[in-house]
């Protein structure tokens, strides 16, 4: 049986704990709380009420009859994580890590975002459970997601624009990671995907695993059996391993893991290390990269803010290196038509990130026959890239 | 014997404390680093840490963030560094040289590469500031094997048994990060650094040194009655920045306050 990370935190040789010392103690307190409370039936059964009162979970796995038989394929099940309250699948891992820092007596809560969904779904519960909330966003990311930092701003977070490096994702994790060490006593830092130190890639996975086992039971009571195949898009990788991880041992089926193209890979102006990039070390783990021939990280490029990170959760390196999952990549282009093909023929406006895994199921349900069943993660909704789609359209409101 | 063991033996010998001043390599050109480091030596310093600039530097402040930046400006990487290392060990045959960093360009050219390539540059110590000893043994013990030290750090809030672990597989020196915070940050408190060293020293032979938020003669004076070394870097590179149109100004600066720090240690 799968069974990993190990209990230092390692997938093979990728995960591991890589940061500075002041950081270790903080570490361990939250691994230590991590390993209690996930074991502990209180815990998780304020988690399951918060899930399904809040959240609104299960979220519906909808089968997209008109879109699969357009196909002429295998039948497409949409995994509707577009329909949790913020609108994405972040809220699952926000939810539980937030009450995880109230019973460890954190008062302050701080955040990365890129595209902001972690950073809305982290001012969400933060409001909730009345917690200080400082999120850390590329300033680049600032301007091409206002309506996001306004949603942050109403929910009573503070939003920081960072301005080094290339001022994206990333800056903001190495921001994130500098407000940490300074304020490490009263502060948790609430990670919103399956990278990071361990315990973070295992924690954040066991948040999200809901999705897969979810979808794993009402695939079975729909259509009486396992499916196939399973897509999903993968920049940090958390709606995907959600989805992937209670599926591991089913070797029937197939697993695909979508990163962001870009321009195409070939033109360098991507954010696929998994398919372009190279193992190395970056924001507390080891996992494929993209880095120059210096060690230096190289800038991404992805029409998904969401999905322009150069490295990728650990787990997904290890199931690269054993083959359990196959990682392929999706244009800018090739995310739009996955984008219109969901809105005018299922009258559902996906997200520009979870449009790339769309995408790929264009490509793939026509390779299998009819009485097959490929489950799309549909991590998130469009309404935060009307923006970007607009603009890219040319159309002034 | 690792020149870094030569540098504080011959030092606790004399009753001195070591002063080591940290620059980043490349910042604000590749030319400025090498004539520094010579300058510096002769101004007054014992040790050199030399920076291997990083895209992403998650330990560094502001100041040491923009040196970054502006080293990568001229593409000054780990393997640039080593060569401006190799450069200045051509008329220095005793100013231990370590680098200072992150894992990735490391991880990047491949241990044994590096701790080949580090050799060959005659580098004397390496500090990675996100590699921990639990991940550290394999590049540890390539790094021994060519008589190189590994410098690790320890904070305000590392338990016992940490210390205990630095000082199993550290050498050269421990480095004590002074506050909980980034490079360049936060203010100094004397009493807790002097309560948490004398900690630490019972548990290590090792010279310890202190930086981070050590800025002018006076806390050089006061941290050098405490511990075995004192580590300068934002003051320094805080003077590159405010003269970058007079790089030669912000050199004597740079002299005059490591003068001024070496006489503040010494008296």
């Amino acid at each position: 049986m799968y069974n990993m990370p190990d209990e230092r935190g390692h997938f093979g040789p990728y995960g591991g704990i890589f940061v500075a010392e002041t950081l270790m103690p903080a570490i361990t307190e939250l691994n230590e709380a991590y390993e209690r409370y996930m074991k502990d039936p209180e815990f998780i059964a304020e988690l399951d009420a918060d899930l399904q009162h809040y959240v609104g979970r299960p979220s519906p796995l909808y089968h997209a009859d008109r879109w699969s038989r357009e196909l002429g394929g295998a039948q497409i099940y949409l995994k509707r994580e577009d329909l949790n309250h913020t609108g994405a699948h972040k809220v699952n891992n926000t939810i539980g890590q937030a009450l995880l820092a109230k019973r460890m007596g954190k008062t302050r809560i701080i955040a990365e975002t890129g595209a902001g969904q972690h950073g809305v779904a982290t001012a969400t519960v933060a409001a909730r459970l009345g917690l200080e909330c400082v999120v850390y966003m590329g300033a680049v990311d600032v301007e091409r997601q206002k309506q996001n930092v306004y949603r942050m701003n109403l929910l009573g977070a503070k939003v920081v624009p960072v301005h080094s490096g290339s001022s994206t994702l990333k800056d903001a994790l190495n921001e994130a990671m500098r407000d940490w060490v300074t304020n490490i006593d009263d502060t948790f830092y609430i990670i919103g995907t399956v990278a990071g130190p361990h315990p973070y890639p295992a924690m954040v996975r066991d948040f999200q695993t809901i999705i897969g086992r979810e979808a794993k039971e009402q695939c079975i009571a729909q259509a009486g059996r396992l499916p196939d195949a399973l897509v999903a898009c993968v920049g940090g990788g958390s709606n995907a391993i959600g989805l992937f991880h209670p599926f591991i041992d089913d070797e029937s089926v197939k697993i695909y893991g979508v990163e962001a193209a870009g321009d195409g890979v070939e033109t360098g102006r991507h954010s696929a290390p998994l398919c372009a990039g190279r193992p190395g070390v970056l924001h507390g783990n080891r996992t494929y990269l993209m880095a120059d021939d210096d060690g230096e990280i190289i800038e991404t490029h992805s029409i998904s803010a969401g999905l322009d990170y150069p490295g990728v959760g650990p787990e997904h390196s290890w199931l690269k290196d054993t083959g359990r999952a196959e990682y392929v990549n999706i244009t800018d282009d090739e995310a739009m038509e996955g984008f219109y093909a969901l809105t005018k023929l299922e009258g559902i406006i996906p997200a520009l990130e979870s449009s790339h895994a769309l995408a790929y199921a264009i490509k793939l349900a026509p390779t299998m026959a009819k009485d097959k069943i490929i489950i799309v993660n549909l991590s998130g909704r469009g309404d935060k890239d009307m923006h970007t789609v607009r603009i890219r359209e040319g159309i002034d409101l | 014997m690792s020149r870094l063991k030569i540098r504080f033996d011959e030092l606790a010998k004399e009753g001195r404390k070591a002063l080591i001043p940290f620059i980043t390599a490349g910042d604000p050109y590749p030319e400025f680093t090498v004539p520094m480091m010579h300058a510096m030596v002769e101004a007054g310093a014992d040790v050199i840490e030399l920076g291997v600039p990083f895209s992403d530097p998650m330990a560094d402040g502001p100041v040491i963030q923009r040196a970054s930046e502006r080293a990568l400006e001229h593409h000054t990487g780990l393997r640039k560094v080593l060569s401006l290392t190799a450069e200045f060990r051509k008329t220095d045959q005793t100013t231990p040289v370590v680098l200072m960093g992150y894992l990735n360009p490391i991880e990047i050219m491949g241990y044994e590469e590096f701790a080949n390539a580090a050799q060959r540059a005659e580098v004397d110590g390496v500090l990675t500031v996100d590699l921990p000893p639990e991940e550290a043994e394999e590049c540890v013990a390539l790094l021994k094997a060519r008589d190189i030290d590994q410098i690790f750090l320890l904070a305000p809030n590392s338990p016992v048994d940490r210390i205990k672990k630095m000082d199993a597989v550290g050498s050269g020196y421990l480095y004590y990060v002074s506050v909980k915070g980034v490079t360049g940050a936060g203010h100094l408190d004397t009493a807790d650094v002097e309560r948490k060293l004398a900690e630490i020293k019972q548990h290590t032979d090792l010279p310890v040194g202190v930086g981070f938020g050590v800025k002018n003669a006076e806390t050089a004076k006061t941290i050098a009655s405490l511990a075995d070394g004192v580590v300068v870097g934002s003051a320094f590179i805080s003077k590159i920045e405010a003269n970058l149109d007079d790089p030669e100004q912000a050199k004597k600066e740079i002299i005059e306050l490591i003068k001024s720090m070496r006489q503040a240690m010494d008296s």
